[in-house]
């Protein structure tokens, strides 16, 4: 009897033994969600897990960003190893960044440098490189190139004031003609984390700075600042529509793929849109850079978006984390992704890839833009970053509003944040 | 006599008070499941919230820090000018749309409890606004209230109305009253409903009676519907009343986080899951709590609810 207990122990032992050493480790990614976004992740971490002999489980996870913080603040504060690897947007390295690992033992300085600089920055967190860039997003115009031709403009605006200009053309004209619902210029202006994009590219077009610089001075109170604040004011229902102050992107994009607006300030995704089939804009819009202020310091500017990969540092497979990290940003599964879906790659030199320009040209008319990205302040602010934005895009939509003058509203602003800072970010 | 039994000092206690005594600790044993279930999905949370109000912590750090710091996030909160606006503004949304619901629901209750051809039908459509999820309406009305293309300035131009475009969920002054008119569309049909039950329990020989003795629609409605409705019509109120504080779905899909229409929820929310600031948001739920808690001893006091 003692002999057949012992007999089948060793065969269940070598079970199980036998079965971990054939499927390697399991991972769990959390993958967005948006358009086919998932189902490009599954199949990508699929082609490496059939390589590499693990399994990898995806994880779906909520569209909206700031439902996605929650639910990886409830993973992370309850230290939970059932997620490895997280898809983490542009500004969690310096909200969520003492979560995640160093991954600078499993990427040198050869590796990291293909990416976009200032993304790789942004992923940095306290000195170590949290995060790595996986696709980007970026601001940027949209115009109506059958409007500007009609209306005796040969390329699009590069000054805000040109900018100006045009629209208002534009809107008269397009109104005189019958449409009374057309206006020249929508963007995003309400109350959220869009308008502190929005708000960013004209503040720093104006050489007005990023509200809290890299060593975390607070630099938000200036005259350029305010300027750019005021002009965008001084929109408000002549340019744009009085609305705006309620726009986010997809409101926007609603007014412009209508055919009622000229230009629009939006992300690249509404391109694909706009191009769909039964689309009024079809063929008849093209982007370009946002313009820059008229001014000696001024320049272009376009706020940065998009994802990173980051692991967990409850993982308890943190190599075999990174190797599945360093797969899925190569230049081979980057190139995939925007060809089948329109990722824009977070790699500089696929901008000029034939594969990538022959599916989807304007993917190629945007690598100028990320020559002037600029990224919002999380790295510099850290887990206090929600904050330091709310109090800035409240502020900036009490002066678009008509209730503050630029100038006091910065200089409110300016307090409140030092208080925020307290003793340090 | 087993059951007597003599205490420490010599006294003998009587059989009844043992019976009394038993008695109360069998009611004790029934009440308990109750009290243990209570305990732990209200005592308990609301004790966390309690204790986590006196810390500092932050959600957001590796490794969790917790300083004790007394009553420093109370202190803070008595100067908040945010939160007071918050306060403000979920006082006034719960107020008018409390009262705008009630008259509404009760001329509509009224209605539909008279007889005529397709009653049934008209009770069960006039339930659709109130049978949608908060969140799908709310998104909805944002773009029915759309500036450029939504469909309620749309009606007002064609009506001749107005000649310009309202902006309604972005001028300051129309925000608030555009939103408490969903939560009036949306919850008016719940309040028609409570009262309906509470038209249909009184007999109708009293109205008879009342016919008899002369009485007209006024006095009809005044002597006899109001004072036999006031008991659903307090439920009715105190349910109400009490949603509307705790406010938070409408006003967070329709103008999110913006402090011009932002509410109590909305606002404690804000801080505990996009700060991360769990001490600082706790003593906002408590304030909550107390401010909740002050309406219904208004309601207790004044209307004379009999408590047990």
């Amino acid at each position: 009897m003692k002999r057949l207990w012992l007999a089948i122990l060793v065969a269940v032992g070598g079970l199980v033994g036998g079965s971990a050493l054939a499927q390697g480790v399991t991972l769990h990614i959390s993958c967005g969600a948006v358009g086919n976004e998932l189902q490009l992740c599954k199949e990508e971490t699929q082609a490496w897990a059939q390589q590499t002999g693990n399994t990898v489980v995806v994880v779906s996870t909520p569209n909206s960003t700031s439902d996605r913080l929650a639910l990886y603040q409830q993973q992370l504060s309850a230290q939970s190893s059932s997620i490895d690897i997280y898809q983490i947007d542009v500004t969690y390295p310096g909200i969520l960044g003492s979560y995640f690992i160093d991954l600078s033992p499993y990427f040198s300085q050869s590796d990291l440098s293909p990416f976009i600089q200032a993304l790789v920055t942004n992923d940095q967190y306290e000195g170590k490189q949290v995060a790595i860039p996986w696709f980007n997003d970026a601001g940027v115009l949209y115009y109506r190139t059958d409007l500007l031709q009609q209306y005796g403009y040969s390329k699009p605006p590069t000054t805000w004031s040109e900018l100006t200009t045009m629209a208002q053309k534009i809107q008269a004209g397009e109104r005189a003609n019958g449409n009374s619902k057309f206006w020249g210029f929508v963007w995003q202006g309400n109350s959220y984390e869009g308008l502190t994009c929005d708000a960013l590219e004209w503040i720093y077009s104006y050489g007005g700075g990023t509200i809290v610089d890299p060593q975390g001075n607070i630099t938000i109170d200036n005259p350029q600042a305010a300027q750019a604040i005021q002009m965008a004011a001084s929109w408000v229902g002549t340019i744009s529509p009085p609305g705006v102050l309620s726009y986010q992107e997809e409101t926007a994009r609603g007014v412009w793929q209508a055919g009622n607006a000229a230009f629009m300030r939006n992300w690249p995704y509404a391109y694909s849109e706009g191009q769909a089939a039964g689309s009024p804009i079809k063929d008849k819009f093209a982007v370009t850079v946002l313009p820059k202020a008229d001014t000696a310091q001024g320049r272009h500017a376009a706020t940065l978006g998009g994802w990173q990969l980051a692991v967990s540092r409850f993982s308890q497979h943190q190599a075999q984390a990174a190797a599945l990290v360093k797969y899925l940003t190569s230049a081979q599964v980057e190139t995939e992704r925007a060809v089948k879906g329109s990722f824009l790659p977070s790699r500089l030199a696929l901008y000029d890839s034939s594969a990538i320009e022959e599916a989807h040209p304007f993917i190629h008319q945007l690598k100028p833009v990320f020559a002037s990205a600029v990224a919002r302040p999380a790295t510099a602010t850290k887990d206090k970053y929600n904050q330091v934005s709310s109090a800035f895009w409240t502020a900036v939509h009490n002066v678009l509003a008509g209730q503050a003058q630029a100038n006091q509203a910065l200089a409110g602003l300016k307090q409140q944040l030092t208080r925020i800072k307290g003793a340090g970010w | 006599m087993q059951q007597t039994t003599v205490d420490a000092q010599g006294r003998r206690s009587r059989p009844d008070m043992s019976l009394e005594r038993r008695r109360a600790r069998t009611a004790w044993l029934f009440l308990a499941p109750t009290l243990i279930v209570i305990l732990l999905v209200a005592g308990y949370p609301l004790y966390r919230t309690i204790e986590l109000s006196f810390t500092q912590t932050s959600l957001l750090k590796f490794p969790l820090e917790s300083h004790f710091v007394g009553l420093l996030n109370y202190k803070f909160l008595l100067q908040d000018s945010q939160w007071w606006h918050s306060v403000r503004n979920t006082v006034i949304f719960t107020v008018a749309s409390v009262v705008i619901e009630t008259v509404l629901g009760l001329g509509i209750a009224m209605l539909v409890n008279a007889k005529f051809p397709g009653r049934g039908t008209m009770r069960t459509a006039m339930l659709i606004p109130w049978a949608i999820p908060t969140v799908v309406s709310a998104q909805m009305w944002r773009w029915m209230y759309n500036d450029v293309y939504g469909v309620v300035n749309d009606i007002i131009m064609k009506l001749g109305l107005s000649h310009k475009a309202y902006a309604w969920l972005a001028n300051p002054r129309l925000m608030l009253p555009a939103i408490i008119s969903v939560d009036v569309w949306k919850t008016t049909p719940f309040m028609a409903l409570l009262l309906l039950a509470g038209l249909q329990s009184i007999p109708g020989e009293l109205y008879e009676a009342a016919r008899v003795d002369g009485a007209n629609p006024w006095q009809n409605f005044m002597r006899v519907t109001i004072p036999l409705l006031r008991p659903a019509l307090l439920v009715a109120l105190i349910f109400r009343t009490l949603d509307a504080l705790r406010v938070f779905d409408v006003i967070y899909v329709m103008t999110g986080t913006n402090p011009t229409t932002m509410s109590m929820a909305v606002y404690s929310r804000q801080q505990l899951v996009d700060f991360g600031a769990l001490g600082y948001g706790s003593a906002l739920s408590v304030g909550i709590f107390i401010i909740i808690a002050i309406f219904v001893v208004i309601y207790v006091v004044t209307l004379r609810v009999e408590v047990d």
